[in-house]
């Protein structure tokens, strides 16, 4: 075999070893939501969206779990998010260059790969052991504090990209530094922070390990946020690796749903972001 | 008939106006400010936390918390040796086998692919990350761990296990869950972040610098190998060790598979545990201040490992970036 043989044979061996690596992660992705949705779809049914979430044995849904996680997904976003804005608006707008800034970059950046159960140690050792009890409060105040980096790095990112002459022409017509932030930079990086909470809720809304200690869990429906509250996550934790088939059928419902919202958030976010560059 | 403002009055009124909206500003400054220093004040309170609540658990072990390997709730004996040796081969296991296969990835989207299949493969790539880990858990626990005992494991005993030196690693019988299961596991969840961060790097080569090489008569193999790998040396690093950070901490999904067994063997099919699948699993059980310390301690461990080495990804990535001059 001459060199440049050898040479064409090393290049179609790994080139084709990359496109079979390729095959094989695209592989999971679909071995994991056909096996969601083959599991999943036997349990989808009215029920699951009106009954209470079963004692062994008998027949029930996810209900309560439903609306445990949509509430403290939602009053996570909530707390998490204007936080999240300003503090992306000081590092994109007032501090530009500044040592500070690149430090707390830098300690966002740590903070949104930090592993979330370390963040519910964290809400538990200050909320739950001082409230004495666990409580919906602290379930979400674990998850906006995953929240707030997020949109942290994304509002950040998305008001750099704003010319500087839009900011420019602002500044000449006489606005205040604060008007020019609000009415120019938002507006014109809007897209692409909505895409940073989309991405942000995405996130949350599958998180299990910071709520294992901190909302725990609850059978019953439960609107009392300083108290116990069943959410999707857990009930799915503890219902797959119980030996019931009712329950582990309940649980790949409840991973079918998840999974579902979870991808068309990302999607979506895509999407909004796309149109943003289309604009452009 | 309305009066024509005198110019005095005027006057007083624009700099009512000035006055007003600069108070304005240095509120919404500071406010920002403020929030943006609250990102600091929270990894500072995570630390503290962390250390009030392991205080009791590292003053009554010491140092021998980390080098022993009983963990026995009935009689108030902890030691971290086991989920602290679990965390770390599920996660080397996870680099030893995804690390490749997002660099194929990589390779296929930034050299191979043609441009229309950029975005959808790459966006399948990335939803992977985007599934959550409790759904990797119970597809683990329900899928992949079955398949894995029927025949990859039996598989891996009759062929790896009869080789002397290395049939230690697969001995035993196979449970299907266990070490290797959760680092196969892992190696799939790190796949995104590695091949994105990848993706990225190779991108910022100028193709200027691969263009000669290819001019020179170069493979697209001998381009990546000897021009886009040293060039991005820096960057593939600072990924594969945010993948490290990503497979370190990672919970539901190794709770699910792993077996959680406070044991070290040298069998990669045995049971084990990790950091964060031992909190998974016992917090809510604590039933001594001991032992709920002594968990809380295991989480230390876990930040002050993850810590160091996102910052470390972290600073090579920056260095990465410097040198790019952007």
């Amino acid at each position: 075999m001459t060199l440049y043989q050898r040479r064409r044979l090393s290049n179609q061996v790994v080139l084709g070893l990359s496109l079979a690596a390729t095959a094989l992660g695209l592989f999971w992705l679909a071995a994991i939501l056909t096996t969601l949705l083959a599991n999943g779809l036997t349990a989808l049914s009215a029920d699951l969206f009106t009954q209470m979430t079963p004692p062994p044995g008998s027949q029930g849904g996810l209900a309560n779990a439903i609306f445990g996680s949509l509430v403290m997904t939602g009053i996570a976003t909530l707390i998490g998010t204007p936080v999240g804005i300003l503090a992306g608006t000081y590092l994109a707008e007032y501090s530009r260059g500044s040592r500070l800034a690149e430090v707390i970059r830098f300690i966002n950046d740590i903070l949104l790969s930090a592993p979330s159960i370390i963040i519910g140690l964290f809400v538990y050792e200050v909320v739950v052991l001082r409230m004495g009890h666990f409580s919906a409060w602290a379930g979400a105040l674990a998850l906006a504090i995953i929240v707030v980096p997020v949109v942290v790095r994304t509002t950040e990112d998305m008001l750099r990209l704003v010319p500087d002459t839009l900011r420019e022409a602002a500044a000449a017509l006489g606005a205040p530094k604060w008007r020019t932030v609000v009415q120019i930079s938002y507006r014109a990086a809007l897209q692409g922070i909505v895409t940073g909470i989309m991405l942000a809720v995405a996130r949350i809304s599958g998180e299990t390990a910071p709520l294992l200690f901190t909302a725990l869990n609850n059978q019953f429906w439960s609107t009392d946020l300083n108290a116990p509250m069943a959410n999707l996550p857990v009930v799915i934790f503890q219902f797959a690796l119980s030996p019931y088939a009712d329950w582990q059928t309940l649980a790949w419902g409840g991973a079918l749903l998840i999974t579902t919202v979870i991808l068309v958030l990302n999607i979506g976010a895509r999407l909004v972001a796309s149109w943003s560059s289309v604009k452009r | 008939m309305t009066a024509i403002p005198t110019t005095t009055s005027l006057e007083a009124r624009i700099g009512r106006w000035a006055r007003g909206q600069r108070r304005l500003d240095t509120v919404f400054r500071l406010g920002t400010a403020l929030f943006a220093f609250l990102v600091l004040v929270l990894l500072g309170g995570v630390i503290v936390a962390l250390v009030e609540g392991a205080w009791p658990a590292l003053r009554h072990f010491g140092p021998s918390f980390v080098t022993t390997e009983e963990w026995n709730p009935v009689t108030d004996e902890f030691g971290a040796l086991a989920p602290i040796y679990g965390t770390l081969v599920t996660s080397a296991i996870a680099l030893l086998i995804g690390v490749p296969i997002s660099f194929g990835i990589a390779l296929f989207i930034t050299e191979l692919c043609p441009p229309w299949l950029k975005r959808p493969i790459g966006t399948a790539i990335e939803l992977l990350a985007g599934i959550p880990s409790i759904i990797y858990g119970i597809w683990g626990l329900f899928v992949f761990a079955p398949f894995l005992q029927e025949t990859v494991q039996p598989f891996l005993i009759d062929t790896l296990g009869e080789v002397p030196g290395l049939g230690f690693l697969f001995a035993g019988p196979p449970l299907g869950i266990g070490v290797l299961t959760a680092g196969l596991i892992l190696a799939i969840m790190v796949l995104p972040f590695v091949t994105s961060v990848m993706r990225d790097v190779f991108e910022t080569v100028p193709p200027m610098v691969k263009e000669s090489a290819y001019g020179l008569g170069a493979t697209t193999w001998e381009v990546m190998w000897s021009i886009v790998l040293p060039y991005t040396r820096i960057g593939v690093v600072g990924g594969v060790m945010l993948g490290l950070g990503r497979a370190l901490g990672e919970t539901m999904a190794v709770t699910f598979v792993i077996g959680n067994a406070h044991d070290i063997h040298a069998s990669l099919l045995a049971p084990g545990t990790t950091i964060s699948a031992a909190l998974a699993n016992e917090f809510t059980e604590a039933t001594t201040d001991l032992y709920l310390s002594s968990l809380i301690a295991l989480g230390l461990i876990l930040f002050v490992i993850t810590f160091g080495v996102l910052v470390l990804a972290k600073l090579l990535l920056l260095r990465l970036q410097r040198q790019q001059g952007t």
